[in-house]
């Protein structure tokens, strides 16, 4: 395994959610070009930890951040960054599949423009037809774009919205358990998909399920309520982790 | 699947260096924010120009002009015969007092040593209330021995007097006003130094009847007030029955059926039907067809628990809604009966919430006027307390907002200052009637 | 013998019912209510329920269709010739049962024995009736006398068969009820069955309520066709009721009427719908909980104000104001403080809570991910809500400004107090209009009597104003119901 220039560096971050310590002193590095995965029973924090890499959590009133986090150098928490910008670098991809009540073309086509990717209708075309291709959706959906884009089935819709999340040319994907609402068919059609969005980004993707981080990643972050417990090589810490409760967590003792 | 490759990469940008592009956006978006907060803020600002207007202007109503002028009670006008008898003195009507009340006025401006060109009796007319004189005729029908006297009374100011005094009536008004001069209020002017006429607080503005156009000095809201009264009694004691018995139907019994889909349409519909339109039914069903008495508080009360029941029953629903499911089936467990499982469990468990939304309906109904208007009791002047029980809800009367109308039409400006001063009565017992709701669901509410 | 006694011993009799039902199951089951099928209270109550249920239900029954059957018994009497030039036969019968009323009231008083009044010369009765403080209006004619004895003798028989019905069947619904008591008989399925009724029958108010507003529009508004053409109601451009009530000449062109209806309106919703959509957005969005929870409330505190208040607020604090801003001193577009623009400002005032709390609802039941999707690309907030949260939430708004429509359209006292009392087709907002609303109030108020077409006018003014607003809450509660359960 090739070692990538790290493109996401977090020390020493605590999360607070009102009285509640969230995240409890957390380092991770993130490297380009790879797939790192975040795994942990429900609650550990690492859905939450996810969000403050693109600060989704400065739309929640009572939930506070400590730390520093900085991608390519730049701390993201400094106070002269503006956090669309930043989301628009850094992508994100949710849990739950939620296109637009829009067509399948305005769902793809509103990230470019409201941060005025195309000068022209054709280009914007052009984007749209890119971002469904790496979607892997393009050719169900081409005949329709017209249609609104509720109107998918649950994996199409998830695709959707990652093809979404790419046309706005993001440098990180960050993605929240993308095939928890999925069946295994779909599924499948979205891992396929990550594998190849690897070579142009970094993937950050949180998972429930083991089968899926040690398919699809090459970095793995195991959470244990709000400790960053292990993180390193995904074969290694699948075959032989250093702390014992991942093993127990791997082995299905904790979770 | 496509080549990745092709991807041409923006170019990097640095996070810290805001561009232009986002500038413009932030831009937007504060203006944006900007719109809201503006739209909230002219929201508030009417309703403080509302309540200030509403207060600036009726607070007025409560303080009146009075005149203490000393009468003597002459027993040569008012009791010819000279023997004392009550109804012998009935005959003398008010036009018999008044030359001796004028009089009376006259003798302390002059003892007072005041300075005017008003030296008649009879100009003394413009500075006293047309009521004044039945004030003394009650005065002296009740007390007979007090005939010879004089007697210092207290006597309501005419209405331009009271409103010199409220700055109402300014003196370039007065020229075209034939009821008073500007001789009238020098003479006011020296009074209120000499102490004669001084504003006090009005409690017959609050506890007295109405009075005729010309007489606005007198006009209280107090006979309304129970015309409302007796209306609320009777929406209470036929909407809350009805519509908690309609709601638990509906909510418990009901099959999905064309039938209670129908209700369900009427109910929501009748909600957001005008106010007007019951009162159309009220005159058509309740007066033309079942010759139900006009201007009656039972015809007014029947009207507005039509147009209460939709709101009662609606928030009825959403209380008993409230209640989970396992409730009812604890009861159904232990073999209660359906109807014992409603009535001995969800219902009491929904009563705060009914209770509070029976209020907020009541509330709802005390304000409403326009189904009055139709009914007849508008233009009906208020000036008798019903006497009993059965007469407050049969005898024609009229209703606190109603008697606010009223007075909002009345030429003489000086009911303005009444119809503001209702409202503010008015606005009080909504308000009341409010903080109890609010209490009440604090106090029971329960989250489950 | 007054109805308010009858209550009384049909509750008594119920009463009476109650224990003898108890008492005949708990006998039968020798006192042990283990026996019993059901609780001893049971089969009292089912002997009260069926005492009251039919003895009242017959009374109210009677009550409704006594005067019916009466009056169309005394009028089929009454001679054409009876009826005077102009009168209609409406009105005989109105002066029959007041002098017929006034008769029971000499009686009642001790001013007059039963037989006086029925002896009473047709010339006396207006002075002897006065004596009673009843007053006629006009002498009273021999047919007219004639017609109030046989309404009052109608009245007192039916009086006397209805008390005798009315108990005899509670004491035969007393009698089956204990009859039927016995430690077999299901009592409380009976009784809950019995309550059901009553559940239903409450619930069948609200259509009945419909109806009876159907029937008042349709007979009446009938009756005001037949008098006036249906044509000249729908497109002439003039309304000038003449105020005789007795001459044709009356022009009752509806349009008009509407015109100042809809003109009011729309001035109202260009004030209500944008400060209550920002306000909305502005506390469902970016507000903070604490400006939230002291804006919304305050906000709605405008909701809870009667609407004669924003009616005196409009005719004398509005108008005022705008009379001295584009009144003759300055721009003279505006001639008295009543107008279009005085009306609509204080309805579209009263209209801002409505508006921001249905719209703040909607807005709420957007689902958290639509906005998560649209932050996550790097969307402004304002932009989420420009392009993702109002397109979604649209239908529900749209629902909610046609609710305010309807209530803009069916307001009655702000335009009766602001708006003015000529009916006028003119652009001009700061003149005075008169609307479909203030127009019933003032045909229905005035001294003009309900048979002449210049009263009844008002009722299918109603009418119309009935179907426009049921159309719209129909049309606006229907989006709205379809979005709630988009989202549920």
């Amino acid at each position: 395994m090739t070692q990538n220039e790290t493109k996401i560096s977090a020390n020493g971050v605590q999360v607070f959610y009102g009285d509640t310590h969230a995240i409890k002193d957390v380092d991770v590095q993130i490297e380009d070009k790879t797939v790192t995965a975040f795994i942990g029973p429900s609650g550990c924090g690492k859905s939450t930890f996810l969000r403050c890499l693109n600060r989704m959590n400065d739309t929640i009133d009572i939930c506070r951040v400590e730390g520093k986090i900085t991608i390519d150098g730049d701390d993201i928490y400094d106070k002269r960054v503006d956090p669309v910008q930043l989301r628009a670098k850094v992508g994100m991809v949710f849990q739950k599949p939620n296109p637009f009540p829009k067509s399948i073309y305005d769902n793809i086509a509103y990230g470019p423009r409201i941060h005025g990717l195309a000068k022209n209708k054709a280009e914007l075309d052009e984007i749209v037809e890119k971002s469904l291709r790496r979607g892997a959706i393009w050719d169900e959906v081409k005949d329709r774009l017209d249609a609104p884009g509720t109107g998918l089935s649950g994996g199409q819709q998830q695709r959707l919205c990652i093809a979404r999340a790419v046309a706005t040319e993001p440098e990180v994907l960050l993605m929240d358990e993308p095939c928890s609402a999925l069946d295994p068919i779909a599924t499948a059609q979205v891992e396929e998909l990550i594998d190849e969005l690897r070579s142009n980004y970094s993937v950050v993707i949180v998972t429930h399920s083991m089968q899926q981080a040690a398919r699809v990643s090459q970095k793995t972050a195991f959470f244990h309520l709000g400790n960053l417990v292990e993180f390193g090589e995904t074969g290694k810490i699948f075959t032989n982790p250093e702390d014992p409760r991942t093993e127990s967590y791997i082995t299905g003792r904790i979770g | 699947m496509t080549d990745a490759t092709a991807n041409t990469p923006r170019p990097k940008t640095s996070l810290i260096e805001v561009d232009a592009r986002t500038k413009r956006r932030n831009a937007a978006e504060a203006r944006f924010k900007a719109y809201g907060i503006t739209a909230i803020a002219i929201g508030l600002l009417f309703l403080v120009v509302l309540l200030g207007s509403i207060i600036a202007n009726g607070v007025g109503a409560f303080q009146q002009t009075f005149v203490n002028v000393p009468v003597y009670l002459d027993p040569a006008k008012l009791d010819k015969k000279g023997n004392r008898n009550i109804e012998e003195m009935k005959k003398v009507s008010t036009f018999g007092y008044n030359p001796l009340i004028q009089q009376g006025l006259l003798d302390k401006v002059t003892e007072l040593g005041i300075e005017t060109p008003l030296q008649k009796r009879k100009e003394m007319k413009a500075m006293l209330s047309a009521s004044a004189a039945a004030q003394v005729r009650d005065f002296v029908l009740a007390n007979p021995d007090k005939l010879g006297e004089t007697v210092e009374f207290k006597l309501l100011a005419a209405s331009r007097v009271d409103g010199y005094l409220k700055d109402r009536v300014q003196r370039e008004d007065v020229a075209r006003d034939k009821n008073i001069d500007a001789e009238h209020l020098d003479l006011t002017d020296e009074l209120v130094k000499a102490g004669v006429v001084a504003k006090t607080f009005n409690i017959s503005f609050i506890t007295g009847a109405d009075a005729s156009e010309s007489r606005a000095e007198q006009a209280g809201i107090g006979v309304a007030m129970l015309g409302s009264f007796f209306m609320m009694i009777v929406v209470l004691v036929l909407s809350l029955p009805i519509g908690v018995a309609a709601s638990i139907y509906l909510e418990e019994f009901a099959p999905k059926n064309r039938w209670t889909d129908l209700i369900e349409v009427n109910i929501s519909n009748l909600a957001a039907v005008p106010s007007i339109v019951f009162g159309i039914l009220g005159l058509a069903v309740f007066i033309q067809f079942m010759h139900l008495p006009q201007s009656a508080p039972i015809v007014g009360g029947l009207v507005l628990t039509l147009m209460t029941l939709p709101t009662i029953i609606i928030s009825t629903r959403a209380s008993l809604k409230s209640v989970p499911p396992s409730i009812r089936d604890a009861a159904l467990g232990v073999g209660a009966s359906k109807m014992q499982s409603v009535f001995h469990h969800v219902l009491p468990l929904a009563m705060p919430g009914i209770l509070t939304g029976t209020i907020i309906g009541l509330a709802q109904a005390l304000g409403e006027t326009a189904p009055l208007l139709l009914i007849g009791m508008v233009g009906y002047i208020a000036t008798n307390v019903p006497d009993g029980i059965a007469a407050g809800f049969l005898d024609p009367n009229s209703a606190m907002p109603a008697q606010i109308y009223e007075w909002a039409k009345r030429a003489d400006p000086a009911y303005y200052e009444r119809a503001w001063g209702g409202i503010i009565i008015l606005l009080v017992f909504l308000l009341t009637m409010n903080i109890i709701a609010i209490i009440l669901r604090r106090r029971f509410e329960r989250r489950w | 013998m007054p109805v308010l006694w009858l209550v009384l011993i049909v509750l008594a009799i119920a009463a009476v019912g109650f224990v003898l039902g108890r008492g005949r199951a708990l006998k039968s089951a020798d006192g042990d209510s283990r026996h019993l099928h059901s609780l001893p209270s049971y089969y009292g109550s089912n002997a009260a329920m069926k005492v009251l249920v039919p003895a009242l239900g017959l009374l109210v029954l009677w009550l409704l269709a006594q005067p019916l059957y009466i009056d169309n018994r005394v009028s089929a009497t009454i001679p054409e010739s009876a009826i005077a030039e102009g009168s209609t036969i409406g009105l005989v019968m109105a002066d029959v049962r007041r002098v017929a009323e006034g008769l029971d009231t000499a009686v009642a008083e001790g001013a007059m024995t039963m037989a006086e009044t029925v002896a009473i010369d047709f010339t006396a009765v207006r002075d002897q009736l006065a004596e009673v403080g009843v007053a006629l209006g006009a002498n009273v004619s021999a047919e007219t006398l004639a017609a109030a004895q046989d309404y009052r003798s109608y009245t007192s028989t039916g009086g006397l068969l209805m008390t005798i019905a009315v108990l005899l069947v509670a004491l035969v619904g007393c009698g089956w009820a204990v009859r039927e008591s016995n430690k077999e008989f299901r009592a409380r399925n009976v009784v809950e069955r019995g309550v059901l009724v009553l559940l239903i029958a409450a619930a069948s108010i609200a259509i009945l309520t419909t109806v009876g507003i159907v029937l008042s529009l349709v007979f009446q508004t009938y009756e005001f066709f037949t008098l006036y053409s249906a044509l000249d109601f729908f497109t002439l451009l003039e309304w000038a009721p003449s105020f005789s009530g007795r001459g044709g000449a009356s022009s009752l062109g509806l349009l008009p009427l509407l015109w100042g209806t809809l003109y009011i309106s729309v001035v109202a919703l260009l004030v209500a719908v944008p400060i209550g959509l920002f306000a909305a957005i502005y506390l469902s969005e970016y507000a903070s909980p604490a400006v939230r929870s002291f804006a919304k409330p305050m906000l709605e505190v405008l909701a809870g104000i009667p609407t004669i208040v924003y009616g005196l607020f409009a005719l004398l604090t509005i108008g005022p104001i705008l009379l001295n801003v584009f009144g003759d001193d300055t721009v003279g577009w505006m001639q008295g403080q009543r107008a279009v623009m005085t009306a609509g400002i204080a309805m579209g005032i009263m209209l801002i809570p409505f508006v921001s709390s249905l719209s703040d609802d909607i807005i709420n039941a957007v689902p958290q991910a639509m906005r998560d999707g649209s932050y996550g690309l790097g969307a402004t907030k304002s932009e989420t809500i420009k392009q993702v949260v109002l397109p979604a939430a649209l239908p529900g708004i749209v629902g909610a400004i046609l609710l305010a429509t309807s209530r803009a359209i069916g307001e009655t006292m702000i335009v009766v107090l602001g708006a003015g009392a000529a009916a006028r087709l003119s652009l001009n907002p700061f003149e005075a209009m008169t609307t479909v609303t203030a127009k019933i109030v003032s045909q229905l108020t005035g001294d003009s009597d309900f048979a002449s077409p210049e009263a009844l006018v008002a009722f299918a003014l109603g009418m119309t104003l009935f179907i426009m607003t049921l159309g719209l809450n129909v049309f606006a509660l229907y989006i709205v119901r379809k979005y709630r359960e988009q989202y549920e």
